[in-house]
């Protein structure tokens, strides 16, 4: 959380929302720890990380879905090895992410 | 929900801010009268802002996330809807926030610079510490989070036990003169990583030294010396990236270091929070 709060001030100074999602569970290989932070603006900007790179993009979509009113979410991405380009974790984990609005 | 000090998020971020440690409780599933996204934080000297959803819950969260604030512990907990064990109606999320490691650099050389920038990367506060003011300022070590003018040994006397497992002290001097009393004291604190510089010769002498002065076996062997992993480092960075490297390894419990490409095990190891 710490390495995404100048992302996220900047982004609150300018007026802009702000939904944050968290590493709340990790089963299996995984590179990044419990906790890990990744914060997306409501204009599509993005801080921090919560994989390798693997899951961002579609936690980019479900954090501007939660933005555009829908309630906060649990989401779990696992390993997904019969479409070359779905998303999942190419090193066999399982990642559960909480995704909520900055409003608290 | 707003304090004197504002919403809990800028409470949040004004304890990341100022490095101090708070325990944040968030409700992430729910089949009861929780409500999704609820959260309790936990400050150091337990002040408790917000709430679960039940006054119940809100006692046992905010119990346990006093714990994780101590063992810096993040994780999943699950209860009844107010707050029984062993049921798992709500899902929180209980997420420790504590202070980053330290790593005390002992010796204001080249090899001091490199290793705070580097060990700046990897989230350390960083303190460079020599007796001579004239090597030791901050225009030398940009990277360090502080610049300390005192003997090694009583600087490290004065942190004693504030020092801990997470935490790394380097000595650099690798002169017998300065090594001996800060290796000594640094063997006085529970630091968890403790490593020395120098060629074999001088670690074999400074060794001699150590037990003349008292230190034991199990002394000696907390010692990483020479420091840092054999990587056939040479300039002051790759020293730095060596030693780096050397205190992650012992961190995660990695006894025996090879390369990933020689090695079967997952690439991931479980690491400890920083």
């Amino acid at each position: 959380m710490k390495d995404v709060l100048d992302d996220i001030e900047r982004w609150r100074a300018h007026g802009r929302r702000v939904a944050v999602a968290t590493v709340v569970d990790v089963r299996g290989s995984s590179p990044r720890g419990l906790g890990a932070t990744m914060a997306v603006s409501e204009e599509g900007e993005v801080a921090g990380s919560v994989s390798g790179g693997c899951v961002e993009g579609a936690v980019v979509t479900v954090a501007l879905e939660v933005l555009e009113g829908g309630a906060p979410r649990l989401c779990e991405f696992g390993y997904s090895d019969d479409e070359a380009f779905s998303v999942g974790l190419t090193c066999g984990g399982t990642l559960t992410l909480f995704v909520q609005p900055l409003d608290w | 929900m707003p304090s004197a000090d504002g919403t809990l998020y800028e409470v949040l971020r004004d304890c990341l801010r100022r490095d101090e440690p708070v325990a944040l409780a968030t409700v992430v599933a729910s089949a009861e009268a929780a409500p999704l996204g609820a959260k309790l934080l936990v400050r150091h000297g337990g002040e408790v802002l917000g709430t679960l959803g039940t006054t119940e819950l809100d006692a046992v969260v905010g119990r346990e996330a006093g714990g994780a604030l101590v063992s810096g512990q993040s994780g999943l907990r699950h209860y009844g809807p107010h707050g029984e064990n062993l049921r798992d109606e709500v899902s929180v999320f209980v997420e420790a926030f504590i202070p980053p490691p330290r790593m005390v650099i002992l010796g204001a050389v080249d090899f001091s610079a490199a290793l705070s920038a580097v060990a700046n990367v990897l989230g350390y506060r960083v303190v460079v510490c020599d007796a001579r003011a004239v090597f030791a300022t901050k225009a030398r070590f940009p990277a360090a989070d502080e610049v300390v003018v005192e003997w090694p040994d009583r600087y490290l006397n004065r942190l004693g036990s504030t020092l801990g497992p997470r935490d790394a002290v380097c000595i650099l001097t690798h002169d017998a003169k300065f090594d001996v009393p800060a290796v000594v004291a640094a063997l006085g604190t529970e630091v968890g990583y403790i490593g020395a510089m120098g060629s074999r010769r001088t670690k074999d002498r400074r060794e001699a030294k150590l037990r003349e002065a008292g230190v034991d076996d199990a002394g000696l062997a907390r010692v990483r010396a020479p420091i840092g992993l054999d990587l056939g480092a040479r300039t002051p960075e790759e020293t730095a990236i060596s030693i780096c490297a050397e205190i992650i390894a012992c961190q995660t419990g990695t006894d025996t270091v090879s390369s990933l490409s020689r090695g079967t095990g997952p690439i991931h190891h479980s690491a400890p929070p920083l």
